[in-house]
């Protein structure tokens, strides 16, 4: 497949590994414990785990799968005031398909289709403006989430039903914000990161600037990095290049689709739209502040949660469930206690089993590999 | 097994047919009465047409002598045909539910002889619709040489089914000596599928219109006894045989291995797939290993005769493109790990569900 095989080529991807091994043998952190390097978004998990690059890696690297998945961050309340908004008559809930399936503290969006509620599966917001066009007698309600990469495609369909005047269209806002995230991470105690691939298709957003402090206040090295194998082993190539010439900077690997300054009518349909919020829960690492946007007062008519009541709980995680840890990289997936066990798959307790983009179902799907290794290394 | 026996039957020759003169099914054409002998008279007799359908009794009739020549041992299934929508590139859910059935029974290495045709129909669909697809079942299995012997209509109220459901059961029989189970597989087997894989799902999302992609991907939707013939013929060892149909290769894979208690590793670049599978899949966010098929077999041969099984396959219609994709192995019993092309490993687990498409 043209512009996608060139990025797997097994060839260049021995020679960047080799180039990867010289690096680590002359990086001196690496002769006390393990490089650790975190994946902010949830597509450079699931490429990791799909193509096996952890297990190519040497041990002397360590991925911790970081926070980037918007679906596993999303706690349980706000899953319940999703099926609320389902179950109100009425209402035609639209989602993504990843949503359908994370628990809520009484059942899923799945479950709740399954009771009744019309909860339809789509794969762009201008797919649920469409649904509201088509049933004017009722109230079609968009489940909007995702970082700044998702945020461009509803603010620009919310400035459409303006445009139209589509008056049986709102949005349950959940996009939130990677910058205040990042920081959060860096500002946590536990996290002892040493540097980051960062997320390639926010950055094709937001640039390569707001990534600045990174480098300059918490002297940690950055590349943004794109999604394919090669992409993620050359980013990890040049993370190590910097740490091994005691450089910190934000780097750009991805510049084929991320410009320095971002994409400006995408920024500024955001802008227009959202304004941020004090704060916003995440599932694991609870309130961040400035984390999530809202809808500005203008679009205030399509903001579901004024439109409808909804519950608005804060409902803790289960006690059970170290997600948390996980998400901070603090545990490994399978170190968590109901991994593999209260928590499959089939049963997910934490959102980070259900999304083929949450470090936990990659590590039950493609993983076991690694863990075994690493079990039997132990033993 | 009241689905397969009960009510309606198809009606004798010598006895003027009828027919049907309104073009659309309301609830009166499942009602027992003149409606629906006309709608299946009309429709189904025509379309099927052999001298079991008109013998008028409510079971089809077959003299075991005559089945006991062909074999040992009765081979017996069920599917129903859901598919939406009801026409797609590559076929319709008639040639799905004919070939679906003769799949099911092939892969166990039968002979498959007789089918059966029960239809659910929502009321308001187009009579022309419904004769579109007992036409296509009856090209389907007159090109496979199995005859539509016995049968069942219902109607449904609107809402209650979507347009046109459909299930066929089949017969088929096995002959002496041959035994194919997903338990036999043992390490230093051969795995060879019959060609590209995929191509029926993404023909299927592809002709649901949800994702605006347009394509040439048609379904792979085809008989394959004849292939399983050749196959065997060439590979009488031959341990199993699966059509891949939901689930795709990867469910297939885990089910040998769990059967079996042994791993099987496959090679990424090894396994046949459409540049066009490969593209549509990237786009979704969908791995083509659990992309349903309609045409093809996953197998299990021993290592002796994988040269020879791979050659019969290439050699019949159907197999052009067979390729041997991995092998049976003592490491990681119960599992299915694959070489990525990218030189690393990972395992390839069942999925849950439905796979989604992801969101970023």
């Amino acid at each position: 497949m043209k512009f996608v095989d060139e990025f797997r080529d097994p060839e260049k991807a021995r020679s960047l590994l080799g180039e990867i091994n010289k690096l680590v043998a002359r990086i001196d952190i690496c002769r006390h414990r393990p490089l650790a390097l975190m994946e902010v978004c949830g597509g450079h998990t699931h490429a990791i785990f799909k193509f096996g690059i952890e297990n190519m890696l040497p041990d002397t690297i360590e991925l911790v799968h970081g926070p980037g998945c918007p679906v596993c961050v999303l706690p349980m309340g706000r899953v319940d005031d999703c099926v609320a908004l389902a179950e109100t008559p009425g209402v035609i809930f639209a989602t993504f398909g990843d949503a359908m399936r994370v628990p809520g503290s009484k059942k899923s969006l799945l479950h709740a289709k399954g009771d009744g509620a019309d909860v339809r599966m789509v794969y762009s917001p201008l797919d649920a403006l469409k649904l509201a066009r088509k049933h004017p007698g009722r109230e079609v309600v968009f489940f909007g989430l995702g970082f700044e990469t998702t945020m461009p495609s509803t603010a620009l369909t919310i400035l459409q039903a303006e445009r139209e005047g589509i008056k049986n269209f709102s949005l349950f806002c959940n996009h939130i914000t990677i910058i205040p995230t990042i920081k959060a991470l860096l500002d946590s105690p536990e996290m002892e990161l040493d540097g980051f691939l960062g997320p390639g298709h926010v950055s094709m957003v937001i640039g390569t600037r707001p990534y600045r402090f990174i480098s300059e206040h918490y002297k940690r090295p950055m590349v943004i990095a794109g999604f394919e194998p090669l992409d993620v082993l050359q980013s990890t190539w040049m993370v190590l290049k910097q740490i091994a010439e005691g450089r910190c900077e934000i780097e750009n690997q991805y510049n084929r689709v991320v410009p320095e300054r971002g994409n400006p009518a995408a920024l500024s349909a955001v802008s227009r739209v959202f304004e941020l919020r004090e704060f916003f829960e995440w599932r694991g690492l609870g309130s961040i502040d400035h984390s999530g946007v809202r809808l500005r007062k203008a679009f205030v008519q399509y903001d579901a949660e004024k439109k409808f009541s909804v519950p608005a709980l804060r409902i803790a995680d289960p006690k059970s469930c170290q997600c948390g840890e996980v998400l901070k990289g603090v545990i490994k997936p399978w170190e968590c206690k109901v991994f593999g066990k209260a928590c499959t798959p089939e049963t997910p307790l934490g959102a980070l089993m259900v999304s083929s983009e949450g470090a936990c179902a990659a590590y039950h799907q493609y993983g076991a590999i690694n863990r075994q290794r690493q079990q039997d290394d132990a033993a | 097994m009241t689905l397969l026996f009960n009510s309606t039957k198809a009606f004798a020759t010598g006895r003027r047919r009828g027919t049907i003169s309104v073009p659309t099914i309301t609830l009166a054409h499942g009602g027992g009465g003149s409606a629906m002998r006309n709608l299946i008279d009309d429709v189904f007799v025509t379309a099927f047409d052999n001298p079991s359908l008109d013998l008028l009794e409510d079971q089809a009739r077959f003299a075991l002598a005559d089945l006991a020549r062909l074999g040992d041992r009765l081979a017996f299934t069920t599917d129903s045909y859901v598919v939406d929508p009801l026409f797609f590139p590559g076929g319709d859910i008639g040639k799905l539910a004919v070939c679906g059935t003769i799949n099911d029974l092939a892969v166990g290495g039968a002979v498959p002889l007789y089918l059966t045709c029960s239809v659910i129909i929502e009321e308001g669909l187009k009579v022309d619709t419904l004769r579109t697809v007992a036409k296509s079942m009856a090209a389907a299995a007159a090109d496979a040489g199995v005859q539509i012997v016995t049968g069942d209509t219902k109607v449904v109220q609107k809402g209650t089914c979507d347009k046109l459901f459909l299930n066929t059961a089949g017969v088929g029989i096995i002959r002496e000596g041959l035994d194919l189970g997903a338990c036999r597989c043992g390490p230093g087997d051969a795995v060879l599928v019959n060609g590209l894989l995929g191509d029926h799902g993404a023909a299927i999302l592809a002709a649901r219109g949800d994702m605006e992609l347009a394509t040439a991907i048609e379904s792979d939707c085809a008989a394959l006894h004849g292939l399983v013939g050749y196959l065997l013929k060439a590979a009488p060892g031959t341990r199993f045989i699966r059509d891949a149909t939901r689930g795709g290769l990867a469910t297939v894979l885990n089910e040998a291995a769990r059967a079996s208690n042994v791993g099987i590793k496959i090679m990424e670049a090894a396994t046949p797939m459409r540049e066009e599978v490969k593209a549509f899949c990237e786009i979704l966010g969908l791995d083509p290993l659990y992309l349903a098929n309609e045409g093809k077999i996953i197998c299990v041969v021993p290592d002796n005769e994988e040269h020879a099984a791979l050659e019969a396959m290439r050699a019949h219609p159907l197999g052009g493109q067979a390729a041997v994709i991995g092998r049976v192995t003592d490491d990681y019993p119960g599992r299915v790990v694959m070489d990525t092309v990218l030189g690393g490993q990972r395992i390839v687990d069942m999925l849950v569900g439905d796979q989604l498409p992801r969101i970023c």
